[in-house]
């Protein structure tokens, strides 16, 4: 049997953050896509701050996820708030019709 | 026990943030009321600041807070200018109708949250800080809530900026597992110079911060963000988060990681050299003020990362000169633009600037004095701020950069001459409005002042900064 060791936490950690990363990039349909992708990314942070603190044997990594949890919620209810009424004022919430504002 | 009395003001501006949240819920229309007050409340937060001696070092909660010259300097800057764009931008947010009580209590927690962004000497402290002041610039960037143009630079700020604090974070994930610790002290202790973590560490986070202090090639939200919302919130943005961003960029790169100077000093230096020129280049072809002022402010910030790539107490001191003088010329700036108002309408492109001479000469004037300080023509304030700069560029013999700089300078100096041109010599237009609250023009009065006589007295600005000491 093999034994998960913090590299393969990190690895993890690592391919959540760059799904999430590719995802804001890549998507050309819907907003709401995006903020599943910025809580990805927060998430991939967990996973990483939390090995460490497992691994260092130090639990400020540990109340540094809590923090990132409470702030990533704030951030999720601020987003979707400002969704909404851009969704009131234009109508769509389609990426590539955000486009009012260029030059 | 835990001197409580070096935070007084930032306790006082969390209890009055709290104290008007719940002034507006009890009492009806209170908005004009509720925003007085905040201004008070910047004011004896600034009175508190100076309730203790400058000339200390202190570390407060496990040495995670911390109160120096610097924090000290930049924090009263922050404060300085939040009263001047609260005060400046008074009639405008009337105007457009979005006095709401929310407005001022907003402003007054990204301040905060920039406050402990300025003292933080911890990663945690520092996330908290950041958060807390992104999250109300994201509401402010989308107050103008019946606007599809301010909704949609609040979208843009929101996507762009959450993305960039989710990079910020992976990089303090990858720095605390590579030096076990989240203060600054003991990551500088446990720095060990052949990890890859923390290069990868640093390098995000330095992403992270380039993009609140939109640097090429992490500028995209700033033109769209600064057109589309309301031109009080764009004062605060031009002006805010790039004195905090520029102090944490200090304080990061110079306390933990002053050893690896010469793995960030490449990065920064492009930085600066990409601003410099994006910001120079891009501002040429604009029609609108707002966005010509968010590539030149791309521009300066290019300058004043040049002062940090040196590495150097003087290239500190250059930046912090540059980013004071900043201010004082962006606030003259928008204070101008507050000012063309006809009809309950505001204008803010460039050809309504057409002629503006033969109807508000003392208006032009003070466009004139901007954009020459802006464009670093002598003798105004905006000259010394790059004369500081090259000087501190120079001694470290980065010859590349300073010509670099000189040359963007030049190139910039074409789009502000434009501007006074099209101020001075074009065929005039219908008169603006020339009733403005005592504020605005206070706040045009004083900053004008600013550019102009400072170069009388050069040395007051100097001796202050040089106070400081980081390394």
């Amino acid at each position: 049997m093999f034994e998960i060791g913090l590299g393969h936490y990190l690895i993890l950690g690592a391919t959540i953050f760059t799904i999430g990363v590719v995802g804001i990039f890549l998507n050309r349909k819907n907003i709401i896509v995006i903020l599943m992708s910025i809580e990805l990314i927060l998430l991939a942070v967990n996973i990483n701050l939390v090995a460490f603190s497992i691994y260092l044997n130090d639990l400020s990594g540990q109340i540094f996820t809590l923090f990132i949890l409470t702030v990533a919620a704030a951030e999720a209810a601020i987003g979707l708030a400002i969704i909404v009424i851009y969704y009131r004022n234009s109508g769509t919430i389609r990426v590539q019709e955000i486009d009012k504002l260029k030059g | 026990m835990i001197n409580l009395n070096f935070i007084y003001s930032e306790i006082f501006l969390a209890l009055s943030i709290m104290a008007l949240l719940l002034i507006g819920v009890f009492k009806k229309n209170s908005s004009t009321l509720i925003y007085n007050l905040s201004i008070i409340s910047l004011f004896s937060c600034l009175a508190l600041m100076f309730s203790f001696p400058f000339n200390e070092n202190i570390k407060l909660f496990n040495e995670s807070y911390q109160i120096d010259n610097l924090s000290t300097f930049m924090k009263i800057l922050t404060i300085v200018s939040g009263i001047f764009v609260l005060i400046s931008s008074n009639n405008y947010i009337q105007t457009i109708k979005i006095n709401k009580i929310e407005y001022p209590i907003l402003a007054l927690s990204s301040i905060l949250g920039m406050m402990v962004m300025i003292s933080s000497n911890d990663l945690i402290l520092f996330y908290i800080g950041l958060e807390l002041q992104s999250l109300a610039l994201y509401v402010l960037a989308s107050f103008n809530r019946d606007n599809l143009l301010s909704s949609e630079s609040g979208l843009k700020y929101f996507v762009l900026s959450a993305l960039s604090s989710g990079l910020l974070l992976y990089g303090c994930s990858l720095i605390y597992g590579f030096s076990g610790s989240t203060n600054f002290f003991i990551i500088a202790e446990n720095l060990t110079e052949n990890s890859y973590g923390l290069t990868f560490g640093i390098v995000f986070i330095l992403v992270g911060l380039a993009f609140k202090i939109s640097a090429v090639p992490f500028h995209m939200w700033a033109p769209d963000v600064y057109e589309g919302s309301p031109t009080s919130v764009t004062t605060f943005f031009a002006i805010l988060p790039k004195i905090a961003a520029l102090t944490v960029f200090i304080r990061f790169l110079y306390v933990p990681f002053i050893n690896l100077i010469d793995q960030w000093q490449m990065i920064i230096v492009f930085l600066s050299i990409a601003s410099m020129l994006f910001g120079a280049i891009a501002a040429i072809g604009q029609k609108n003020l707002k966005r010509l002022i968010a590539y030149s402010s791309i521009g300066h910030m290019g300058y004043a990362l040049a002062g940090l790539a040196t590495g150097t107490n003087q290239g500190i001191h250059s930046s912090i000169t540059y980013i004071t003088i900043y201010l004082f010329m962006n606030m003259a700036f928008f204070c101008c633009l507050f000012m063309m108002k006809r009809d309950e309408k505001y204008f803010e492109n460039i050809e309504d600037l057409s002629g503006l001479s033969k109807n508000h000469p003392m208006l032009s004037f003070s466009f004139l004095l901007v954009l020459f300080s802006l464009a670093g023509i002598p003798p105004l304030a905006g000259f010394f701020a790059k004369f500081y700069v090259f000087s501190a560029v120079i001694e470290e013999s980065m010859y590349f950069l300073a010509v670099v700089g000189l040359l963007s300078t030049v190139i910039a100096a074409f789009y502000y001459l434009r501007l006074i041109k099209i101020i001075y010599f074009d065929k005039d237009k219908e008169k603006y409005e020339v009733n403005h609250n005592m504020g605005l023009k206070l706040t045009l009065i004083l900053s004008s002042i600013f550019i102009l006589f400072y170069f009388i007295y050069p040395s007051w600005l100097i001796q202050i900064i040089e106070k400081i000491n980081i390394i």
